[in-house]
């Protein structure tokens, strides 16, 4: 699909996903609001500015890899398959529906675009390191993003990947942290010793970037340094809000749980400028 | 066991160039001539198994058939989460290959046996569960594996167990093998206890009771045809393996049982680990002597509950 690098149209398009995403967990009486308006600006920059990726041909063995590793951000990543064309929109109705195929947290072969099941939190990144290996044996150049939560950052597993990625020399790989400083039931930072977070990647052999995870143009720069000559993988760590977008809801813990109400989305829609 | 696996699937990799194998940082010279042949097709993982799990999910995702190969409790129990998540719900054709199946390094303690992984894998959908009895049948299952479409788990021994099959038989997953005929009492045995099972059945007809020995090579799926079979033909069944009474060959054969509509006229008897840790020091050997897992225990535990099952019928 043709990328758009233009950056106000790419902030319309956040706004577009956001207002969906309100929508889609008030309809669903779905959770994980917050956690997936955290990411949505990630989310958008990389399936429309960087991924190589054709819906007519989602089963390509050339393209890019984008892996949701938080899969309960997952109806941000339907709303942007849907909106690239990977499937009809009127399907995002039937989010978390009985009898669906979307699911709260992604599953494989439901919609064509979704790469792996996530939802365990901890298995993205290392499936996502195989997927790069895997294109090293074949010779083939495609790229690899997988988007992580800063929770997501307790499982051992995590650091495991993290071990083994600059040991094989896995360049076209990039690791992005929603460090959104939340978790389910609080501060990430005092659940765990998750900080400092940079140091921490970097120290394992990664190259690092540190950016505004809602920065539009900081995104689509970062997003088109795979590889960056460095010969490492690359982490970034994106400083984000949890509930991003919605002012009522942003960096409230709640709303990791809550879901809105009628009036509340109206609310919300209303500040987004889709009302 | 172990040298016929590093073998085969040299030999596999070179047929297959979807073929990659990946260790757990063990076998540091099983692999040469592999290494050697494919070096890009050898990776080493590390001591981070969960991690291994994951990545060779994502390799099975980009169209690799991923073999991996570690010491089997940490390739399974430890990993059962990936495994169930990865590799079965995403239903990929990746192999685990798990050496030191039972108490294959009972010197090692508990840490290292492996007694409750067929019963822990083969509750989960999609997963098949295999355990060759011989160096033979490993080469055969493992070229069976890595033409199926779905993960696949093998369970070896070690290395210098006995060969039992003097010329590759017909093989096929899910697929029992007989090694001896017999006509009172049928002996089931999957994995690294067959060579024991074959020589308790010597000891059997020695006794005056006719004794069938099968391969029964694969757990899951059960090969229920030949279950029926043998149920309605044999007085006693037996089942044998290096692992607990509890999931493993024996659980299946008693859950198979309990749905059959009708009384067969075979009775199960289970022979197995017992629900419990192994605490003592000593190699293989002296850990199947204590747990009966010898030609003769095994005649022993047989020709009494046969006796019990005669003394039944007669009324005595």
């Amino acid at each position: 699909v043709e990328p758009v690098t233009d950056i106000p149209q790419l902030e319309a398009i956040a706004r577009q996903v956001r207002g969906k995403l309100v929508a889609m967990s008030h309809q669903a009486g779905a959770p994980h609001l917050g956690s997936s308006l955290s990411c949505v600006d990630i989310v958008v920059a990389a399936y429309w500015s960087a991924l190589h990726i054709d819906p007519a041909d989602p089963l390509n063995p050339n393209r890019d890899r984008f892996i949701l590793s938080k899969g309960h951000a997952a109806p941000s990543l339907y709303i942007a398959l849907a909106m690239r064309g990977f499937f009809p929109p009127e399907l995002l109705d039937t989010y978390s529906a009985a009898g669906g195929k979307l699911l709260q947290h992604p599953t494989l072969g439901s919609v064509p675009g979704v790469e792996a099941a996530t939802g365990s939190l901890g298995h993205g990144l290392s499936m996502g390191l195989g997927m790069a290996i895997a294109g090293k044996v074949a010779h083939r150049d495609y790229r690899i993003c997988a988007v992580l939560s800063d929770g997501e950052c307790n499982e051992g597993t995590v650091w495991e990947a993290a071990m083994m990625a600059p040991a094989q020399g896995l360049e076209r790989v990039m690791a992005i942290v929603d460090y959104n400083k939340w978790q389910a039931t609080g501060r990430s930072d005092e659940v765990l010793a998750l900080g400092p977070l940079r140091e921490k990647w970097a120290s394992f052999g990664w190259n690092t970037y540190e950016i505004d995870g809602h920065d539009m143009s900081a995104l689509v720069d970062v997003l088109s340094k795979i590889p960056d000559g460095s010969g490492k993988p690359i982490a970034v760590i994106a400083h984000t809000i949890k509930g991003k977008g919605v002012p009522f809801m942003e960096d409230d813990n709640n709303w990791h749980y809550r879901i809105p109400t009628q009036e509340e989305v109206q609310q919300a829609h209303e500040i987004l400028g889709l009302s | 066991m172990r040298n016929a696996f590093a073998d085969e699937i040299t030999k596999m990799a070179a047929d297959d160039e979807r073929v990659i194998l990946l260790s757990g940082d063990i076998g540091n010279r099983l692999f040469d001539t592999y290494k050697e042949q494919f070096p890009d097709r050898f990776l080493n993982m590390g001591i981070a198994e969960g991690n291994m799990i994951s990545a060779a999910a994502g390799m099975a995702l980009s169209g690799m058939r991923p073999v991996l190969y570690t010491i089997t409790p940490f390739l399974t129990t430890r990993c059962l989460e990936q495994i169930r998540v990865d590799l079965c719900y995403q239903n990929l054709p990746v192999t685990l290959v798990g050496v030191g199946g039972g108490l294959s390094y009972a010197e090692l303690g508990a840490t290292h046996h492996s007694c409750e992984d067929i019963g822990l894998l083969r509750m989960l959908p999609g997963m098949v569960v295999e355990c060759p009895g011989d160096a033979v049948e490993v080469r055969l299952g493992l070229r069976a594996a890595l033409q199926q479409d779905q993960p696949m788990y093998l369970r070896l021994g070690k290395r210098g167990e006995p060969v039992v099959h003097a010329e590759p038989p017909p093989f096929a997953i899910g697929k029992s093998i007989q090694i001896r005929g017999g006509s009172e009492v049928c002996l089931l045995s999957t994995g690294n206890l067959l060579p024991i099972a074959v020589d308790a059945a010597a000891e059997l007809d020695a006794a005056g009771i006719s004794t069938r020995v099968e391969s029964f090579h694969t757990v899951k799926p059960l090969d229920e045809r030949l279950l029926s079979e043998v149920f309605d033909a044999y007085s006693l069944v037996v089942t044998i393996e290096e692992h607990s009474v509890l999931g493993g060959l024996g659980g299946s054969v008693a859950e198979w049982l309990a749905d059959r509509p009708t009384s067969p006229k075979g009775r199960l008897l289970r022979i197995g680990t017992p629900d419990v840790f192994f605490h003592e020091s000593g190699e293989q050997e002296h850990a199947r002597e204590y747990f009966g897992f010898t030609p003769g225990g095994i005649a022993s535990r047989v020709i009494q509950r046969h006796a019990n099952l005669i003394d039944a019928r007669t009324g005595r």
